[in-house]
């Protein structure tokens, strides 16, 4: 389905929208580093060349939505405006983490932002957030449920079982397909049939169309579009945003299964080094502004990391805690 | 002072009974699951209460086991108290993955920050001739799983009474309802309210044998007592009900004053729900018992179509007697 070209945003806004990218892009470099000097562990999947993805759906999304998001999460909880010490404490596994550290890089939670996960189950999240759209068209709440996910998820039942209850019953749900290319190590033309995700959405009955997920302005104007038309009551929509990580997988992958030139390639449309680009070409970017946008970043940060280092431990009595609820619900 | 009054009931009218007065009680209770409104429940348990509460509130799924009881997590994260039927426990299967990384690890995993008030109820177990796939007994499986609670009514009040508790549990509760008990009748007790889900049940009183049992094998195990008292021996009868948290006091209780036990399952032997029983008689009270733990489970196979040969594997009060014997050393 063709969408006409985004829209130039406002000064500010721009600079807002870079901002946020920026925060992501050094964030998910200090982890990188903090997780070399061992400071972080488990698993950690960094979101390095997917940041206009987040930064551009949240720009559609309102306090009272919620998010259900990947293992990959680090930039949709960034972007969502879950604090950055919490979740860094997180990643240290500190008791002032944004899951207590009970959750780690994969499993970031925060009820204030309505930030539901933090989903390591791949395609395990969408179920979640066909339910949640049910609550809030129950209650007649106008509230919009953003479920991000990868393209990998789309071979799985739950994927599937999803896309059809939601068109079914006609739910508010902001589907967010990050299609990166990879499962993991498997390429989409190697688990696929049928490599046109959007295609496959729009089998179910709802909008759907595919997005240049490197562009921040194309995905914000498109989640925008969705969730006015879902607010609107057109039910659930589908956002295939073509993507590229620029990381390996993990920590853990030596990267076997593509070609370091693709990788190059697709590092020539940086989401931020194009925005940056067309910013200064409209005269609302120059050095001076970028060196103390990236200042600003990098002093955020560092009170992130000051944040998990100076956090503590949960005490080994607590390890049972929260397996059943303290209080009961009213 | 007058006793309460008792009505009788089925045990499937008991289950409807709790359901629509949970639904007249609480807005935020719903149903779904397949075939619960137009259909009437596989089981007939929901019958009638589409045309009394609506679509909205009774809501047939698609077959996807897996989106239907994700769903109902979802929903219960944002507001709602829904009650997902999956048809039986054997298609539980196709929504594992939601039940054990979700409802069961999402209030943990994100300290604290978000309960699951979620129910979902199942039939389960074997005896009617349904065979392999449609046959199961995995109470034992889901007990295994911090985070959710599994009952197992086996009464007609506990039918009714622990929907009602589970409903107003802030975290998942999982109801396993025999498929061989919907047509049972007995005494509803009017105006029962909510009951106790995190204890056991003497059913039966005796000093010289401890049976524990829970659900479908609750009856078979009251029948096998009967037949021990023909030959004095005076079996304790003890209805588990509540699956996880298991209520090791009321269990130590009775084998500390008979010294014997006799473990009932419908569940397999191995690596299930009568050996971690077994397991915590052995641990609490050892240098109590005066001969060692016996059970009686259904046998390590498929279950059986042919009438004769799924009787034979699952257990019966005869069986259940004469393990009983067997400890109690009489021989019969």
């Amino acid at each position: 389905m063709a969408r006409k070209k985004a829209a130039p945003a406002t000064t500010g806004h721009g600079l807002a929208l870079l901002r946020e990218m920026v925060r992501i892009r050094r964030f998910e470099e200090k982890c990188a580093e903090l997780y070399s000097a061992g400071k972080i562990r488990g698993f950690l999947h960094l979101y390095i060349g997917e940041e206009a993805v987040a930064v551009g759906v949240m720009q559609a999304l309102t306090p009272e939505d919620a998010v259900v998001a990947t293992y990959r999460e680090h930039g949709h909880a960034l972007a969502r405006g879950v604090d950055a010490g919490a979740i860094m404490a997180e990643m240290y596994g500190k008791v002032e983490g944004c899951s207590r550290g009970r959750g780690g890089s994969m499993h970031l939670f925060d009820a204030r932002r309505r930030f539901v996960g933090g989903n390591a189950i791949v395609g395990g999240g969408l179920p979640l957030a066909v339910g949640m759209a049910l609550a809030d068209r129950m209650r007649g709440l106008d509230r919009v449920t953003a479920c991000f996910f990868g393209e990998g998820a789309v071979a799985e039942g739950e994927f599937h079982e999803s896309m059809n209850l939601a068109a079914l019953w006609n739910l508010p749900v902001l589907f967010c397909c990050e299609n990166n290319l990879y499962a993991m190590g498997t390429a989409l033309s190697r688990s696929e049939s049928e490599t046109d995700i959007a295609l496959k959405a729009a089998g179910y009955e709802m909008p759907a169309w595919p997005v240049d997920g490197m562009d921040v302005l194309a995905v914000e104007e498109a989640a925008t579009m969705a969730a006015s038309a879902i607010r609107s009551g057109g039910g659930p929509h589908f956002l295939e945003l073509r993507t590229y990580r620029f990381r390996p997988h993990s920590m853990f992958d030596p990267e076997l299964y593509r070609e370091k030139a693709e990788v190059e390639e697709w590092k020539q449309r940086d989401p931020i080094d194009a925005f940056a680009g067309r910013l200064r070409a409209r005269g609302e970017l120059d050095d001076a502004t970028l060196a103390a946008l990236e200042d600003e970043v990098a002093g955020e940060i560092a009170s992130a990391v000051d944040f998990a280092e100076a956090g503590t431990w949960e005490p080994i009595e607590d390890l049972t805690r929260f397996v059943y609820s303290e209080t009961s619900s009213p | 002072m007058t006793a309460p009054s008792v009505t009788t009931s089925t045990y499937r009218e008991a289950i409807r009974a709790a359901i629509r007065e949970a639904l007249q009680r609480d807005e935020r209770v719903f149903l779904m699951g397949e075939d619960v409104g137009r259909y009437g429940g596989c089981y007939a348990v929901s019958k009638g209460l589409l045309e009394e509460f609506g679509p909205e509130r009774i809501r047939d799924t698609p077959l996807s086991e897996s989106v239907f009881v994700g769903a109902g997590i979802g929903a219960a994260l944002n507001g709602m108290r829904p009650i997902v039927e999956v048809m039986t426990v054997n298609f539980s299967l196709l929504a594992l993955d939601q039940i054990v990384n979700n409802a069961a690890t999402i209030l943990h995993m994100s300290g604290g920050q978000f309960n699951v008030p979620l129910v979902i109820r199942m039939a389960t177990g074997a005896g009617r001739q349904v065979a392999a796939q449609h046959s199961h007994s995995f109470e034992g499986l889901y007990a295994h799983i911090p985070g959710i609670k599994v009952v197992a009514p086996a009464t007609i009040d506990d039918a009714h009474g622990m929907l009602w508790t589970a409903l107003e549990d802030p975290d998942p509760v999982l109801i396993f309802e025999h498929a061989g008990l919907y047509n049972m009748e007995g005494e509803l007790t009017p105006g029962l309210g909510p009951v106790d889900i995190e204890h056991a049940a003497v059913r039966r009183a005796g000093r010289d044998v401890t049976l524990i049992a829970y659900g479908g094998t609750l009856g078979k195990t009251l029948q096998a007592a009967d037949e021990l008292a023909k030959d004095r021996i005076e079996a304790e009868v003890i209805d588990l009900r509540s699956l996880r948290p298991l209520d090791t006091a009321t269990i130590l209780a009775s084998v500390s004053r008979t010294h014997r036990a006799v473990v009932v399952d419908e569940g397999w032997r191995s690596v299930g729900l009568s050996a971690e029983v077994s397991a915590r008689i052995v641990e609490g009270c050892f240098y109590e018992l005066d001969a060692p733990v016996a059970r009686v489970c259904t046998a390590e196979v498929p279950i059986p179509y042919a009438k004769h040969m799924e009787d034979a594997a699952l257990p019966q009060p005869g069986s259940i007697a004469a393990a009983a014997r067997e400890v109690v050393g009489s021989g019969g």
